[in-house]
């Protein structure tokens, strides 16, 4: 089974590392990622707001997409591992698969472009992949180097799991502690792990966005944490970007290493740092690791 | 009665369509069927109604049977659920044979399901040419008298059936009450007082559960469960399984003891009466007035019954000698009148909602087992005290968990908000504690009850309006530390709000027991996708079933508090006395036959009867059926190979002659 993959425009540029990761993560599982080809913008969640119909035809040119690049195969599953783009891409599919009336207009637009869509696209997020076609016992065999002892709060973010909760838990999601148990790391209990991290409002109404991150990096800390784990490159981007800013503005130390799930599976896998972009980081990881 | 050949009298039908208001006129143009329905061959007169069910809508079919010499009836209207019986009574009244009425179902089957009034019109023609098609063949049928038995059966020990048992006892009635758990009292029994009046749960119960036991008139089966169900109205066959106590109940005083002796010197296992807040022995009584009065070895967890090993100083203790490791399940076979089922429900379990924390928080609570901790012979005598042994200061009162909510319940479980109130009440004058309600709406109505709601407001307990969004360990503050931060939206000041406190009680809601579908198939009864049993009509019929006979009372039927269980545990009694009084039941004459000509003795349908009710007769070398045994399910019908077995009301002619009248009009 193969499967195609939706970087978006985030795995290209701020979450580069999630993307280094996530393939080199797929690369070690013998199961490779194939980037779809000509992809566009999902439209985010943004789009939606200003005309639906269009940014629901804009994010149907991709499924579209996918299936011609996969004409044989019966099911053809995209991966996306943003959280915004696994949500319009997931809304989207379902929209089409509705008869609405809408969906035949939508449908008419790609056939007018030469992109006929039947329905067999499903949308898949990384973490489903991970744990319900891999499996965990698969995983825990590429296992080299175990997280061991390091404390790690997973944070799941807002748009993963709500309104889809497609393979998980929304209210207390257990997917990607399963992963990090699996690594050998140890999960701390918090209940914040939907809870909002500010998302666009940091580059809007900055003080609100700072402080929903600033909760959340001082919750984890307070329970001991050495680590968040992310699965989404705008939580990733202000949980970390903004440590100093935060230090400044509550008259308190922030520094809290913020990375993808992905790139603690790569390193316990034994992948090196640069494979998972870990270079990139603006609050290493190194001391937390040098400390166990 | 009208005397007709039928076999070569002209059929003379009269069809009627029934307005039932704008019910079926809203969807059906009622004058077109009925213009229609004159076209049709022997239709002698056709016409609309606004309420055929009515006096003068049944008084017009009468004037025509006796002035057109009319010899069929076909009336469109609704189900022959709901008014079959009307009409075929208002032939009867006219001397007409009652089986040469037919229904065509216009409202549940066209009105109600079809939006565009063009094809409702047209929908309703093809099912009114299938009625009168069909009832050209049907058959004068007589319906047969077989006498009812007094006793009665009460299945489930909770208020509902202690009601229910103790009101057809007194009547005269014997009554078998059969209960699943070793004792008598159901949920009723595990509170500590009752809303709105705050009486004691145990004064007014406990005295109702012993006239139970001592009633001549009542055989008690307690720690027993119906088996299989066979019979119909008036004549049910039930059997009963009765689980090893591994005790001889007769003789068994419940002098306690065999528990002081048993080799477990301390109690560890959970006592599932305190929802496992207590623990007990293998040998227990569930609590000290359990009825009835004896105690019950546990197979799980005694020693002698699980390893097969112990030193057995119970049975050596014992005053009585009751102890009997040997027993087995045994079998109670009864013959019984009326059934009436008082199962009650099951509370919802908090840990189907994470977010609230009941699992993982010590100190989140559900309202039962509350009940029990407010409760002066609970596991801590009525004290109200956190898991470190302090009062809480403070107490989080969480409304609608798992009732109102899509995720879980949509339906609202009707006693929670009032007993909320009461749980806020007994918990403040236990504790003096700060308590917040946090409701969606309040709903109190009910005699006294909204009374209740204001004195809790006059005692200063807290309400705040909003569904909360979470409870947890989160600390923002150094005063939030080491308590249970509740977030929710406060909706009458429009702001999110965060209330540290050290308890939470979640407030549950009620659920149809986990078998309840188990159950309802086993007394041939329709339950509800949430699994409460259905009613006959949810007006007219509320205690009784679709199958005659047996009866509801109780939370089995859907979520009610203590007055309405017993107001409707009295109705189920009243009912099922009226039945049994009146000393016979009618059949329907759907029974099979076997046409004597066609059978060519294949046997095919002797195996296949469930009943038993056919026999291959030897001599004559053809199947004989018993018709006092047939239930008339069909299976030989559908299995004759040569059509030589066939069913009143329900020939291959009729059915297919039905289809003809379809097929004609499309």
């Amino acid at each position: 089974m193969s499967y195609l993959y939706y970087p978006g425009c985030s795995l290209k540029s701020t979450g580069i590392g999630y993307e280094e990761s996530i393939l080199q993560v797929f690369k070690t599982l013998h199961t490779p990622l194939e980037e779809l080809d000509d992809w566009n913008c999902c439209g985010a969640t943004a789009y939606m707001a200003v005309d639906e119909l269009k940014a629901y035809a804009l994010a149907s040119r991709n499924l579209a997409l996918a299936e011609k690049q996969c004409p044989d195969d019966p099911v053809v599953d995209v991966v996306a591992p943003c959280a915004a783009c696994f949500l319009v891409l997931y809304k989207t599919q379902q929209y089409l698969a509705k008869k609405n009336g809408k969906d035949l207009q939508i449908k008419q637009a790609l056939k007018d472009v030469g992109l006929p869509y039947k329905g067999k696209v499903r949308i898949r997020h990384p973490l489903d992949v991970l744990l319900n076609d891999i499996g965990l016992e698969k995983i825990k065999n590429h296992v080299k180097q175990p997280l061991k002892g390091l404390r790690v709060a997973s944070y799941y973010g807002c748009q993963m799991l709500r309104p889809y909760a497609t393979f998980d838990n929304p209210d207390n999601p257990q997917s990607m502690d399963q992963l990090i148990e699996a690594m050998g790391g140890e999960v701390i209990d918090w209940p914040l792990k939907t809870r909002c991290c500010g998302a666009s409002l940091t580059g809007t109404v900055e003080e609100v966005g700072l402080r929903l991150s600033y909760i959340l990096l001082k919750e984890a800390e307070n329970r001991g944490a050495d680590v968040i784990a992310t699965a989404c490159p705008l939580c990733q981007f202000n949980l970390e970007c903004y440590q100093d800013r935060m230090s400044q503005l509550y008259h308190d130390k922030v520094n809290m290493p913020v990375v993808y799930f992905s790139q603690l599976m790569g390193m316990a896998f034994g992948s090196t740092q640069k494979d998972l972009g870990l270079q990139r980081l603006f609050v290493p990881l190194e001391p937390a690791l040098a400390a166990k | 009665m009208i005397a007709f050949d039928y076999n070569t009298a002209t059929p003379r039908i009269g069809v009627y369509i029934c307005h039932c208001g704008i019910n079926i006129a809203g969807k059906v143009k009622v004058d077109e069927v009925a213009a229609f329905a004159k076209t049709l061959p022997h239709v002698v007169k056709s016409c609309d109604y606004k309420f055929m069910c009515s006096d003068p809508g049944q008084e017009l079919i009468q004037q025509d049977i006796r002035e057109l010499g009319l010899n069929r009836v076909v009336v469109a209207s609704c189900s022959p659920l709901l008014h079959e019986p009307t009409f075929r009574k208002a032939c009867a009244d006219a001397g007409l044979n009652p089986f040469f009425f037919q229904m065509a179902n216009i409202r549940e089957h066209v009105s109600w399901v079809t939006p565009d009034k063009e094809a409702g019109t047209e929908k309703a023609k093809a099912l009114v040419a299938a009625a009168v098609e069909r009832v050209q063949h049907n058959r004068p049928l007589e319906k047969k008298q077989v006498p009812v038995n007094a006793n009665a059966m009460v299945v489930g020990g909770g208020i509902a059936g202690i009601h229910a048992a103790l009101t057809l006892a007194n009547s005269g009635k014997h009554v078998y009450l059969v209960e699943r758990e070793p004792t008598i009292g159901g949920h009723m029994a595990m509170f500590d007082k009752t809303f709105p009046t705050l009486d004691c749960a145990a004064c007014i119960l406990t005295p109702k559960m012993s006239d139970v036991k001592n009633h001549p008139n009542i055989t008690l089966w307690s720690y027993s469960e119906v088996e299989q169900v066979e019979g119909y109205a008036g004549n049910f066959k039930v059997k009963v399984k009765r689980k090893p106590r591994y005790i001889n109940e007769e003789s068994c005083v419940g002098c306690l003891e065999c528990v002081d002796a048993c080799v477990f010197k301390t109690p560890r296992f959970d006592n599932e009466f305190d929802l496992g807040l207590k623990k007990r022995k293998p040998v227990y009584m569930p609590f000290p007035q359990a009825t009835p009065t004896v105690v019950t070895v546990d197979p799980k967890t005694c020693l002698q019954l699980s390893k097969g090993k112990c030193a057995q100083k119970c049975a050596e203790v014992c005053p009585k000698d009751c102890f009997d490791f040997t027993q087995t399940e045994t079998y109670e076979d009864v013959d019984v009148g009326a059934i009436i089922l008082a199962t009650g429900f099951q509370v919802f379990d908090g840990k189907r909602i994470p977010k609230y924390g009941y699992g993982k928080y010590e100190n989140v609570y559900s309202s039962l087992e509350v009940e029990r901790l407010v409760n002066a012979s609970g596991p801590t005598q009525g004290e109200l005290v956190l898991k470190n042994g302090e009062k809480p200061k403070s107490v989080a009162i969480i409304h609608c968990v798992g009732s109102r909510d899509h995720k879980t319940n949509k339906y609202c479980s009707r006693v929670c908000c009032m007993y909320s109130l009461k749980l806020a009440h007994l918990i403040k004058e236990r504790t003096e504690a700060e308590i917040y309600n946090f409701y969606i709406d309040m709903r109190t109505p009910g005699k006294g009850y909204e009374e209740f709601y204001d004195r809790l407001l006059e005692e200063g307990v807290h309400f705040i309006r909003g569904r909360v969004a979470e409870v947890s360990d989160w600390a923002m503050t150094p005063e939030e530390k080491g308590k249970l931060i509740i977030r929710a939206e406060d909706t009458l000041i429009g702001m999110p709000r965060r209330i540290p406190v050290d308890m939470v009680v979640l407030s549950v809601g009620l659920e149809a027991h986990k078998d309840a579908d188990e159950v309802r198939r086993k007394f041939n009864i329709s339950c509800s996708h949430e699994g409460w049993f259905h009613e006959r009509h949810p007006k007219l019929a509320p205690v009784s079933t679709a199958t005659d006979g047996i009866f509801l009372a109780g939370a089995c039927q859907g979520p009610k508090d203590i007055p309405d269980t017993v107001a409707q545990a009295g109705a189920a009694a009243a009912e099922a006395m009226a039945m049994i009084d009146k000393g016979v039941v009618e059949l329907e004459p759907n029974t099979a036959y076997i046409d004597e000509e066609l059978c060519c003795g294949c046997r095919t349908c002797v195996g296949m009867c469930p009943y038993s009710a056919i026999k291959a007769d030897e001599a004559l070398g053809i199947a004989v059926l018993n018709e006092a045994l047939c239930k008339g399910c069909g299976t030989c019908v559908a299995a004759c190979p040569s059509g030589a077995a066939q069913q009143n009301m329900f020939t291959d002619q009729q059915i297919f002659e039905e289809l003809v009248g379809v097929l004609n009009y499309v």
